[in-house]
């Protein structure tokens, strides 16, 4: 019977503040510090949980971080592990994956099935018939998964911080509390975390607690040593970045070296029922003793193959457990004084025998003890049976490895002390204690201590680093610590039933590799990533392979050490949203925002309904003045004695003959030819450029800039001024009326001619003015001082308020440049449309010596496939309205899409844009298929579809031709 | 309960080997196939059951199916952007559907329906755009607005958090996921019972080119000679490629994914956004296989990094609010060849006997049956098999690009 022992100095609980707590619908007590296992088993409660297939009865077994079976619900959380876990008071828990409860769990019936369901059955059942596998598929998915998440949970997001240190040490045992503190006592800045709630380690588990308290002062008394407990480092990343999981978030830590000094998982022998409640490892049941008090049985069975498990015996002796036997897989003899010390405190020994099996109704009840051959098999015929709640087994170790083998360590296989320990580890990450196969005590706080010499040596903080006591000269893990009962039940993972049987008949059907076997077995796959099992399947392995541990190797190990909750990995929500200067006005304003990028524009202004509002924005344009906020688009000063010949390598057009003080457009490809982003370049100077980019592109365009001048080895710099200038366009009929007044520019024709730049001041800002006409009309493109900028477009609208000047959105913007028949880079194009494609040949200059592209754009020349080409739909045109992306359809065939399609107000009519096939770029029409598979025809016409002379943006020069 | 799990009952025995570890190399084979894994394998599969050459060695420097065969998400869709695109994964897709049967193994074929979010007009557009061409060549594919997506993933926050809502989704209603590794384990099988030799462990050190013809293989194990050397491998593509003397525009990124801890199934559909970098489905383990887009730089690596998993996580918490208890178990990494324009390289080269099948990207998995299917046709006949000829290694010297990256974005 499990119970509560009597108060001791150094446990974990504070009995003073009991805790009450439910577990299945029934009310139990515990105290601040206790473990949901310890609760439960303080209370009598031996069955914890069910297993994950056969819904087996389970308990405690390892109260390290690996008790898969003993997974918990709550209110709000899930697979809640109680072997680490810490009652709160009024926790409600239930067992997961039971249907009815823990003790009723109608999922019971799955153990009786497990002979029909062999290892990968799934695999060989339940397609045929075909028709029937969603069936089945569905009945399968009913029994997956572990606990059940309710979607109706709160969204959970825990703080991240960053931290830095000289040395980080995982493991506050033995050997990670020596290196922490002599690390630390060297000056070095070390943070030292352990998983579990206190430092000490193993020390905890024992009776003598001098060594521990000694370790605990020294590190109380250092300043430049943080210690965090509860703390489990979740994995290495490269340059030795390490996530730390905290209670109370994430901190991702960059350290300049780490010890891992993370000990070993003790590991199970593998027999019938070695699964039933009460049989677990005995670093467990001294866990449970000495932290919380508890004891985990009456009177107990130790399965022995080290000497550990002798001193275990003495301990949980003297903690009152009756110790009915040891049964020792080796020799007793060869034990020495710890064997007088058992004999003489009255334990007998089984010595060369085994448990054949555990026996008991759902608890342990007894145990089978058989003698072993010389082949170290167990012979059935010696059984005897003993009596006892509790089997605790001492067999064997594997180290806690996982971060070590992210970082790059190889592990070999060392017969003595029979574990895999390192062999080369990568620069600045150390290995010490029992990971690094050093058992003796005080060999483990040497061992800490080089460790940390070696580290501050890496460091360039000391030299000449202390020597390594030496790993194990004893055997702490039986080389084969597997019984096989031919009536089978012999575990191998718990998490994932797995047997003995599955092992070797996936083996036998061809996956004996140990990559495969887990694959087709699931073998370490659980929760518990394979603490308690790998170890085992490969020895298995391996003796079936007829190969050694080492040639058989170990799975990869991959991030996390332990599972990561995503609150943890989330942290806070942060989503930049940039807003102009300009953002607030536009928002008192009536705008409706929309997403550009990480910026926010105004689509239109309110209150009027959208289609309305648009269409007075466009009309105000086309007959009065309009102003739009356009501060997203990406702006670059390029300075440098060749920033000409960095322009023309750059962008398609030769911009090197740009005259200071005049703009060109600037249309830019990638190397294979495609039409990549565009703006507009002004000349400021001989070695002085502007050039602006597109929304979406300004950020990597300018990555690119400062890439190609490095590639080109050109004298150039590059300045990206996208948020220290607001920009915004004035543009309409009566433009120079409400500009002229606010600036000392003269806008006349003549002194401010089309595609003009000019230097002054905006209502007495410094300003640049760009005259140019995306969307069609008389305009001028204005930038000035982000700080300025709100200055400046209030003045504006204050100045056109006789005109009835009007604030005009996004949309209105894209209706405007498409009766221009003005491509948006991106959506009249896509991420294969050449210039030629986009019937942009004009703003290529293949007479250029070189740009980026140019080879590409060479061989497009001709074979360009596409056309971006005008269409109209016939003014009385009944039927539904092509959108965009709906398709042309040339006999039956694809031959392009609609790009662009928007209700002219100026011209009255539909009007759009379609990349189609070459040969089509000449027909008379297009069929376009719309919604519901409706063929209608639009009419092909020349763009621009309005201004085509383009006399609106340069009204002086009505009647010259336009170049 | 179906009749195949009674015979356990009866005994214990173990099925027969899924496939034999040859004693070693021969001395030659017709065909030579580097990489054993779910393409690799697929094609001695059907060199073997369709063309009868069983000549064939498999060698694989791992273990079968141990690269990308084994590090990817599992998803099968055909609603790809071009039709050279829509054709080749609607044929695998066809393939998939029957694969099952032909191998008498359940590879867990399981149509979830697959949509992919928009967040954005410009993504609305793309979505349309691949509607309306996938439902040109037959394919189950429509854009869905906000209220159909809430009925089918009613738990999901269509409004992100509050930047970016929903505004739609391409639907694509065959878009299933498969177990990966039963895939690759049942073509293994099937070339093996036809006599396909698969050499695991297997690393080859050069290819034997004379005169412009193929006539041998160096490995770790000894020298084969052949005739006809296919490469179908992921990451190491430059590796082979150069021991052949010839170099294509591959260039690898590593692509990373993620696995929760089994929680019981809530999630049915697959889902994907590229604007919010994450595609998500729910394995029969009840698991949450997660993934998002490639990493940003050049690197041959499969490493993983802290930066993807909380990128993803954080993301995750926008569409699904109730998953921050949740824990991500596990993630891995796998190497994508990219080719400049994000189709595959397959077929005949300009050395005689080299065949390469290549630049797989972020959608190899998904390609498997079609790929092994038309490299086999394509060896046994020396001609590129009809699906495959917009795919060849020229097309990058005639600079005729496939247009797959008109709609670039997580391609899942």
């Amino acid at each position: 019977m499990a119970r509560r022992l009597p108060l001791r100095d150094g446990e974990w609980i504070d009995r003073g503040r009991p805790l009450r707590f439910t577990f299945e619908g029934r009310e139990y007590s515990a105290f601040a510090g206790d473990t949901i296992s310890s609760a439960l088993l303080a209370n009598g409660v031996r069955v914890l949980g069910r297993s994950f297939k056969y819904h087996r009865p389970r308990g405690v077994f390892s109260a390290a971080n690996h008790d898969s079976n003993v997974l918990l619900q709550s209110d709000s959380d899930f697979n809640i592990r109680g072997d680490v876990t810490a009652v709160a008071d009024g926790m409600r828990l239930t067992a997961i994956n039971t249907q009815g409860g823990l003790d009723k769990d109608r999922g019971r019936f799955m153990d009786r099935l497990s002979p029909l369901l062999p290892v990968g059955f799934y695999y060989k059942t339940f397609h045929r018939p075909k028709a029937l596998f969603p069936f089945w598929e569905n009945q399968i998915r009913k029994r997956a998964g572990l606990g059940r998440i309710d979607t109706q949970w709160p969204e959970l997001r825990l703080p991240k911080r960053h931290g830095f240190c000289d040395l980080l040490v995982v493991g506050a045992g033995p050997s990670g509390l020596s290196a922490a503190i002599t690390a630390a006592e060297s000056g070095a800045r070390v943070w030292l975390v352990d998983e579990n709630a206190r430092a000490g380690g193993s020390l905890n588990d024992r009776q003598d607690g001098t060594l521990r308290d000694q370790l605990l002062a020294r590190l109380a008394g250092l300043p430049n040593l943080t210690f965090l407990p509860d703390t489990v480092a979740a994995g290495w990343y490269a340059d030795h970045y390490v996530p730390l999981v905290t209670p109370e978030g994430l901190i991702r830590l960059r350290a300049r070296a780490v010890i891992v000094a993370g000990g070993v998982y003790e590991q199970p022998a593998v027999f019938r029922n070695n699964d039933l409640p009460g049989v677990m490892l005995a670093s467990a049941a001294l866990r449970l003793a000495r932290r919380y008090g508890v004891a985990a049985c009456e009177s107990a069975v130790i399965l022995a193959a080290n000497n550990d498990a002798y001193r275990n015996a003495l301990e949980l002796k003297a903690l009152g457990t009756d110790i009915k036997a040891i049964v020792d897989l080796d020799d007793p003899e060869a034990r020495g004084d710890l064997h007088d010390a058992v004999k003489s405190a009255g334990i007998a020994v089984h010595g060369r025998s085994t448990v054949y099996s555990a026996e008991g109704e759902g608890l342990l009840a007894a145990v089978t003890v058989c003698a072993l051959d010389a082949e170290g098999r167990a012979k059935p015929e010696t059984a005897q049976r003993i009596d006892c709640d509790g089997l605790l087994m001492s067999v064997g170790y594997a180290p806690a490895a996982p971060i070590l083998y992210q970082a790059g360590t190889r592990m070999v296989f060392a017969e003595i002390p029979g574990q895999f320990v390192p062999e080369q580890l990568p620069p600045g990450v150390f290995a010490c204690g029992r990971v690094n196969g050093v058992f003796d005590l005080d060999a483990r706080v040497a061992d800490g201590a080089a460790a940390a010499g070696e580290a501050l040596a890496h460091l360039d903080m000391q030299t000449g680093p202390a020597a390594r006591p030496g790993r194990s000269s004893e055997r702490m893990s039986h080389p084969w610590p597997v019984f096989p009962h031919p009536k089978g039940k012999n575990f191998v993972d718990l998490d994932e039933d797995l047997q003995l049987k599955d092992l070797e008949r996936a083996a036998a059907e061809g996956f004996d590799n140990i990559e495969l076997l887990k694959r087709y077995s699931t073998v370490g796959m659980g929760p518990s990533q394979g603490k308690h099992a790998n170890m085992n399947a490969v020895r298995i392995l391996a003796r079936l392979n007829n190969q050694s541990i080492g040639a058989t190797g170990t799975t990869t190990a991959r991030p996390f050490y332990h599972p990561v909750p995503i609150k943890h990995l989330a942290g806070r929500r942060l989503r930049p949203e940039r807003r102009t200067p300009m953002h607030g006005w536009h928002r008192d304003h009536g705008a409706v925002f929309m997403p550009a990028g990480h910026w926010q524009r105004p689509k239109y202004y309110g209150p009027a309904p959208e289609a309305e509002a648009i269409r007075a924005e466009v009309m105000a344009v086309r007959e009065g003045v309009g102003l739009i906020d356009v501060s997203t688009l990406g702006k670059v000063e390029v300075f440098g004695p060749d920033a000409a010949r960095f322009m023309d390598q750059l962008y398609t057009l030769k911009l090197s003959t740009v005259k200071q003080g005049m703009t060109r457009y600037a249309l830019m490809v990638d190397e294979a030819g495609v039409v990549i982003d565009d703006g507009v370049c002004a000349r400021w100077g001989e070695e002085h450029f502007y050039v602006s980019t597109t929304t979406t592109g300004a950020e990597a365009i300018f990555r690119q800039m400062q890439r190609m001048i490095g590639e080109w080895n050109l004298k150039v710099d590059v300045v990206n001024r996208t948020s220290q200038l607001a920009s915004m366009n004035i543009a309409g009929p009566l433009t120079r009326e409400v500009l002229q007044p606010l600036t000392d520019v003269d806008l006349s024709q003549a002194a401010f001619p089309f595609l003009g730049a000019r230097q002054g001041r905006v209502a007495g800002v410094p300003a640049w003015l760009f005259r140019v006409g995306f969307v069609g009309e008389l305009g001028f493109e204005i930038h000035v001082p982000a700080a300025q900028a709100l200055h400046v477009w209030e003045a504006l609208v204050e100045a056109g308020e006789s005109k009835g000047i009007r604030p005009f959105g996004v949309e209105a913007q894209r209706q405007l440049r498409l009766e221009k028949g003005h491509l948006i880079v991106g959506q009249d194009t896509d991420g294969t449309s050449s210039p030629f494609d986009a019937n942009m040949a004009w703003a290529v200059k293949l007479d250029k010596p070189f740009f980026q592209g140019k080879r590409s754009l060479q061989i497009l020349k001709e074979r360009a496939a596409n056309r971006l080409v005008g269409f109209r739909l016939p003014g009385n045109h009944p039927g539904p309205i092509p959108r965009e992306c709906h398709l042309v359809i040339h006999d039956d065939d694809i031959a392009g899409r609609v790009t662009s399609i928007g209700y002219s107000p100026s011209l009255k009519a539909w009007v759009g844009l379609a990349m189609v096939d070459k040969a089509l770029a000449d027909a008379a029409q297009l069929s376009i298929r719309v919604e519901g598979a409706v063929i209608i025809q639009a009419d092909v016409v020349p763009t621009p579809f309005y201004d085509p002379e383009g006399l609106r943006q340069k009204p002086e020069t009505a009647g010259e031709v336009s170049a | 309960m179906p009749l195949r799990l009674l015979k356990n009952a009866f005994s214990d025995a173990p099925d027969p080997r899924f496939f034999n570890t040859p004693r070693g190399l021969r001395d030659s084979y017709d065909v030579v196939i580097i990489g054993g894994g779910g393409h690799g394998l697929a094609c001695a599969y059907y060199l073997a059951r369709d063309h009868g050459i069983t000549n064939v060695a498999v060698l694989e420097q791992g273990y079968i199916g141990g690269g990308n065969t084994g590090r990817n998400t599992t998803i099968v869709r055909s609603n790809y952007l071009t039709p050279e695109g829509v054709k080749f994964y609607d044929e695998s897709v066809r393939l998939f559907q029957d694969l099952a049967e032909d191998f008498d193994l359940n590879i867990f074929y399981s149509e979830r329906g697959h949509f992919t979010l928009a967040h954005t007009d410009a993504a609305m557009r793309t979505m349309r755009w691949r509607a309306e061409v996938n439902k040109h060549f037959g394919i189950d594919s429509e854009v869905v607005d906000r209220d159909t997506i809430a009925e089918a993933v009613p738990m999901m926050d269509l409004d992100c958090g509050g930047e970016h809502p929903v505004l739609g989704a391409l639907y694509h209603a065959p878009g299933a996921v498969v177990r990966h590794d039963a895939v690759a384990w049942g073509y293994g099988r099937g070339a093996d019972k036809r006599g396909v030799e698969i050499h695991q462990k297997t690393r080859v050190t050069g290819i034997r080119v004379v005169q412009g013809k193929v006539t041998g293989v160096e490995t770790d194990r000894g020298v084969i000679k052949t005739g006809k050397v296919i490469s179908m491998v992921a990451g190491s593509t430059p590796r082979v490629t150069k021991m052949a003397g010839i170099t294509t525009p591959i260039v690898i990124h590593p692509l990373q994914a993620c696995v929760t801890e089994p929680m019981k199934p809530w999630l049915d559909t697959i889902i994907v956004s590229g604007s919010l970098h994450v595609y998500v489905s729910q394995s029969s383990r009840g698991e949450l296989v997660m993934g998002a887009a490639l990493d940003p730089a050049i690197l041959h690596s499969t490493r993983s990094t802290l930066d993807f998993v909380e990128g993803l996580a954080d993301q995750m918490l926008d569409l699904f609010p109730f998953l921050g208890n949740s824990k991500v178990m596990r993630q891995w990494a796998g190497m994508a060849d990219m080719t400049p324009d994000f189709a595959p390289i397959m077929g005949r080269t300009a050395v005689d006997g080299f065949y390469i099948d290549a630049g797989w990207g972020t959608w190899g998995f998904k390609a498997t049956p079609v790929s092994g299917k038309t490299m086999a046709w394509t060896v046994a006949n020396d001609k590129d098999h009809a699906l495959i000829e917009p795919f060849s290694l020229a097309r990058f010297d005639r600079f005729e690009l496939v247009g797959e990256r008109g709609a670039a974005s997580v391609g899942h």
